[in-house]
């Protein structure tokens, strides 16, 4: 019985393994291969450079900036996404107080869960055309045509959005609009997860909060908030992941992919620009192993950090 | 020529979208996908080969199959089809399988050590580098096609039925690699209808233009829009701007990286020149930040008077060009009155053609690109796209459009030698760094002096770095 348990369970994970290892396992073999070369990517010749690729790393000034851009994302992405999710999904769960008893979310709470998640049913690249038209930097875009009629801004001095690369609390402004529309999209899909966390929890526990006589913001932080810790937790690993691949929104959205004047540069834009513009493959996969290795790290401090006894209920 | 953004539609919006869908997908942690199957050398499965006649140069096996990759952007893929007509009629026997994408990149790259088609129209978004290609030996050498008999005329050579600058542009290092197969002029682009209203005349100098520029903005248009996202297209307004002021000899330095090429008093006076464009108010506002489409909607709407583009401008803007616009292009404004290079008009061929070193048939690539420059073909191209080809006489039969008469008569008073840069495409480095550096001077955050800084910097880097494989150019 054992035996065959053994060879059933093979047989179905034979072919999965086996595809995972040759698509996923083995190029990041090859990447690492590559990273210590000066492959260009078009030819078949390459040199072993050792370790010279890392050196070069470690003092270009530019994967430097978008060290620190990605970390801004890594910081910004989560919290924010994670603070405004986690607040309607209470405000649509817990939040709602009527002259009934019972706890139940804010009236209308079906109608908002479907607006707040629509964003996640869109193509990213949806997204991408519709925060263009909202961002267009002149009289015809949606913000500015709309701050102009009412004279919040000057017709002859547009506000320029993602094409803005003045400091705004030290943070070049592009980032701060680009983290708006990530935001923006990723609220949705954590407030459904939070809400199916919250519904999970007793509700007589919300209730006895309610007879003790708690206020909705002392029930949010003393019972809904530690009750959710598994759920928080993953999600701050999923928007830390999220936040390191910004990359299409800059692609897409940034003057010259990554602009103006590198203000917006992740780490996967220099990454493209060094493998395809610059044709240096070899150098690009040093750094993509270098992000790989950034974003493992990153992995292991978030659950390590989050990581605590479980609550039964 | 520098980044013809091949022709009509070069990162139109859905071109650019999908390249992106493509590179979002294989970006991040994974770039070894792409190098997957890189690195490990096949054999070489080379077709037979024909023997060589007059009607055959190449030496066509009459059997087989080639491979070809058309670009289907905005010049469409219909001309490509028609050419596999043409290309039959010698070679009834070979098979032509044309595929027709917008992932040139994406589809291309990752089989180009190994089996390549034989004939890729590299252009798009999705664009291969080509002086990476070049750097790699990954292209085959054109010459013989140049110098093989033209497919309609056995007593005239390829090279000889070729637009001026056509085999300077796909040449490097004295090699030609490449060959462009659309034509384009490049300059302002006007409404004349708009002009003849208020009487305004079309400046041919900065002076003229900055006497204008307050009547254009007196009656509610801007002077000037450009493309600010894309800082590319302001390029080549600057790029003619520095070649009519300090002559051909003050780009072909700067293409050969020479020291303090930036700074010259010609350079200065092209660049102070744009600066004071910015500074005084004269651009669209928000243009900085407009992409190419958004700000040629804007020229069309009549909300700025003058704009830079190249003549596939009227086919990408077809759709909403409105009713009794009088789309014309006059050559770029000169800078001063010492100009070296007066009325110098930058024109040239783009739309990239190149047949992979490791192609099966090369032989066939080649032929292809023959019968595509035959005169029923560049003819069928021009009649398809109101673009022009590189072949001579392609567009003589195309009169139903004021622009590209316009571009014509621009062509016909042309003084000199065209203008041509090639740095951008040499140096993938200083591209960046110029593009930038166009986007803050357009954006009005860089001064012209920080401009030739921030260029002589960054030529002088590349100059210096002995990783980077150099090229230079004396015509």
């Amino acid at each position: 019985m054992r035996h065959g348990k053994a060879r059933f369970v093979t047989s179905f994970l034979f072919l999965p393994v086996l595809l995972y290892v040759f698509y996923v396992l083995w190029p990041y073999a090859q990447d690492i291969g590559y990273s210590l070369t000066n492959w260009g990517g078009y030819s078949d010749t390459q040199e072993f450079v050792g370790l010279d690729n890392y050196v070069r790393l470690v003092k270009d000034e530019l994967i430097r900036k978008a060290f620190w851009h990605s970390v801004f994302f890594l910081v910004t992405v989560p919290v924010f996404t994670i603070a405004l999710a986690l607040l309607f999904a209470f405000l649509l769960n817990v939040g709602g107080r009527g002259s009934r008893a019972g706890v139940r979310g804010v009236w209308g709470s079906h109608v908002y869960k479907v607006v707040f998640f629509f964003p996640q049913v869109l193509s990213l690249v949806l997204v991408a055309i519709m925060w263009q038209a909202i961002y267009r930097g002149d009289e015809q875009g949606l913000l500015n045509g709309l701050l102009m009629k009412i004279g919040l801004v000057d017709p002859e001095k547009p506000l320029q959005f993602v094409a803005d690369p003045s400091p705004f609390l030290g943070v070049p402004t592009v980032l701060w609009w680009l983290l708006l529309i990530a935001v923006w999209g990723g609220t949705g899909f954590y407030m459904v997860l939070f809400s199916a966390a919250m519904q999970s929890i007793p509700k007589d526990i919300f209730e006895a909060a309610t007879l003790d006589g708690a206020t909705r913001v002392k029930t949010f932080f003393r019972i809904t908030l530690p009750l959710l810790r598994d759920s928080v937790s993953v999600a701050w690993v999923y928007l830390g992941f999220i936040a390191l691949d910004m990359y299409a929104l800059v692609y897409v959205m940034t003057p010259s992919q990554g602009g103006p004047d590198h203000a917006s540069e992740v780490f996967a834009s220099v990454i493209n620009f060094t493998a395809f513009n610059k044709g240096q493959f070899g150098y690009a996969c040093a750094i993509a192993v270098a992000l790989g290795i950034f974003t493992l790290l990153l992995a292991a401090v978030q659950l390590r950090v989050t990581r605590r006894e479980r609550i039964e209920y | 020529m520098s980044q013809l953004p091949d022709s009509t539609s070069d990162l139109s919006r859905r071109s650019l979208l999908r390249g992106t869908a493509a590179a979002g997908l294989l970006a991040t942690p994974a770039v070894g996908l792409l190098s997957a199957c890189a690195g490990s050398s096949t054999g070489d499965d080379k077709a037979d080969t024909g023997a060589k006649t007059d009607d055959n140069p190449l030496g066509v096996a009459d059997s087989g199959k080639v491979d070809v990759v058309v670009f289907n952007g905005g010049l469409g893929d219909a001309y490509a089809k028609f050419d596999v007509t043409v290309f039959n009629k010698k070679h009834a026997g070979v098979t032509v399988n044309l595929s027709s994408t917008q992932k040139i990149k994406t589809e291309q790259q990752p089989k180009f050590s190994t089996t390549p088609a034989d004939l890729i129209n590299n252009a798009g978004a999705d664009i291969m580098a080509l002086d990476t290609l070049v750097n790699e030996g990954a292209l085959t050498e054109l010459t013989p096609l140049l110098d093989a008999p033209s497919w309609d005329d056995p007593n005239t050579k390829v090279r000889d039925t070729l637009l001026p600058g056509t085999v300077n542009d796909g040449t490097f290092d004295g090699k030609v690699f490449v060959l462009n197969y659309a034509y384009t002029v490049f300059g302002m682009w006007y409404n004349q209808a708009l002009f003849d209203k208020n009487s305004w005349t079309v400046p041919t100098t900065f002076d003229e233009f900055f006497t204008l520029a307050p009547k254009i903005k007196a009656a509610g248009t801007a002077p000037f829009a450009f493309a600010g996202k894309y800082p590319y297209y302001m390029r080549w307004a600057i790029m003619s701007w520095i070649w009519q002021s300090g002559g051909k000899s003050a780009v072909v330095d700067i293409d050969n990286l020479k020291p303090g090429c930036w700074k010259t008093p010609e350079v200065m006076a092209a660049l102070e020149a744009t600066e004071k464009l910015v500074k005084d108010g004269y651009t669209l506002p928000g243009s900085a930040t407009l992409s190419h489409t958004e700000s040629q909607q804007a020229f069309l709407d009549g909300k700025a008077a003058l704009l830079p583009c190249g003549t596939w401008l009227e086919n990408e803007m077809r759709q909403t060009i409105p009713a009794g616009f009088q789309m014309k292009l006059a050559n770029f404004w000169g800078v001063s009155a010492n100009d070296k290079a007066k009325g110098a008009v930058f024109a040239g061929s783009g739309e990239n053609w190149i047949v992979p070193k490791k192609a099966a048939n090369a032989a066939a690539g080649m032929e292809f690109l023959r019968a595509m420059f035959s005169v029923e073909g560049a003819g069928k191209f021009a009649e398809l796209t109101s673009s022009l080809s590189s072949r001579i006489g392609s567009g003589d039969k195309v009169t139903n459009s004021t622009a590209l008469v316009s571009a014509g008569e621009v062509m016909k008073k042309a003084s000199g030698d065209l203008v041509s840069f090639k740095h951008p495409d040499w140096y993938a480095d200083v591209d960046k760094a110029e593009q930038n550096a166009i986007g803050e001077l357009m954006a009005g955050r860089m001064t012209a002096a920080k401009f030739a800084d921030t260029l002589q910097a960054a030529t002088d880097k590349v100059a210096g770095d002995s990783s980077i494989k150099k090229f230079t150019r004396d015509a």
